[in-house]
């Protein structure tokens, strides 16, 4: 009988929201289709793919219309695109080394992508895609695959040598080898699911405490200025976690051009 | 009643997953300390070495994302 009532209220308290709104902080991150009630297929256009889609077209506007005009001192648009490829070449040339930069414009759209993707996820009422792993899984396994099979097209049976440390004691290498071959078969997991976290585990806390402001009353404008702090910190999360993706994507596409230890 | 202790075991479990993520944080506090130790004392080097940085944090901090995955897996998936 207990357990019942208890039933009873916990469903009605979900239903009329026992203190003012009430949000749940997983919601925002349900897909819908946006043009049927439907369920969701193979090729249902859904705000995931709204939200994408706008990220790609944000791309092609800064990058290609935004500095269509050339000129010699740059306005706002042309700088913020001659920044941006700046930026990612020189990441690519550090860390890859000369040969990295025949990949840039790879590691360029993935960057531009994700950045993109993440800030407009940051608007209000908008849908965050890259906080699904179901597309960072997509991004990091296209890296993936795509290192091991330029590495092993570069080096042959030389790209095992990436297992095979060389500058440790000789009893110690077959175990070694396994635990690199383990930490490199985790890369993918660990490259996507860093992500998505990320920008899933911010956007919960911005919605958690917006459920705050809602409970608290007159006391609201506590948890309103917490969200705008967070906010702050979700904008510069981000950009960091972009550039973290775009970064490990050059380290390992370093591991696969020089795979000796 | 079995259901409210599987329940309270689905919790408990999401909580105890959650001190992975303070454990990350204290990993990220160290690269990030260290870091900032080093390049006080050599300032001109700092610069070069913070994609480093970056990778280091990255590194330490996927395990503690593994550990939040693990506790909202057990609060929303179970």
């Amino acid at each position: 009988m207990a357990a019942d009532q208890a039933a009873t209220l916990v469903e009605a308290g979900a239903d009329h929201g026992g203190s003012g709104l009430n949000i749940h902080p997983m919601d925002q991150f349900v897909i819908q289709p946006l043009f049927s009630d439907g369920p969701v297929g193979m090729f249902t256009v859904t705000n995931a793919t709204l939200w994408m889609a706008l990220a790609v077209l944000c791309t092609v506007l800064l990058l290609v219309v935004g500095s269509r005009g050339r000129a010699v001192v740059p306005g706002r648009a042309q700088s913020v695109a001659e920044l941006s490829y700046g930026f990612i070449y020189k990441m690519v040339e550090d860390v890859s080394g000369k040969e990295g930069v025949k990949y840039f414009p790879y590691i360029m759209t993935l960057f531009m992508f994700i950045v993109l993707a993440n800030m407009l996820a940051l608007l209000p009422m908008s849908f965050a895609p890259t906080s699904h792993i179901a597309v960072t899984a997509v991004l990091a396994l296209f890296v993936f695959l795509g290192v091991t099979i330029l590495g092993f097209v570069k080096h042959g049976v030389g790209f095992l040598g990436l297992f095979w440390v060389s500058s440790a004691p000789l009893v110690l290498r077959p175990i070694l080898a396994i635990i690199e071959l383990i930490s490199y078969f985790v890369r993918p997991v660990s490259h996507s699911i860093r992500l998505a976290g990320n920008i899933m585990a911010g956007h919960a806390v911005l919605k958690v405490f917006a459920g705050f402001a809602g409970a608290l009353g007159i006391f609201a404008f506590v948890p309103v200025l917490a969200i705008t702090a967070i906010y702050a910190l979700e904008l510069l999360v981000a950009f960091i976690q972009a550039y973290v993706f775009t970064i490990l994507t050059c380290v390992y596409l370093k591991d696969a051009l020089h795979p000796s230890h | 009643m079995e259901g409210d202790i599987a329940n309270m075991g689905q919790f408990i479990g999401a909580g105890l997953a959650a001190i992975g993520s303070g454990a990350a944080a204290i990993g990220v506090g160290h690269v990030a300390g260290n870091f900032l130790s080093g390049a006080l004392r050599n300032p001109s080097a700092a610069a070069g070495q913070t994609a480093t940085l970056f990778i280091g944090i990255a590194f330490a901090e996927a395990l503690g994302i593994f550990s939040f995955l693990v506790a909202l897996l057990l609060m929303f998936a179970v």
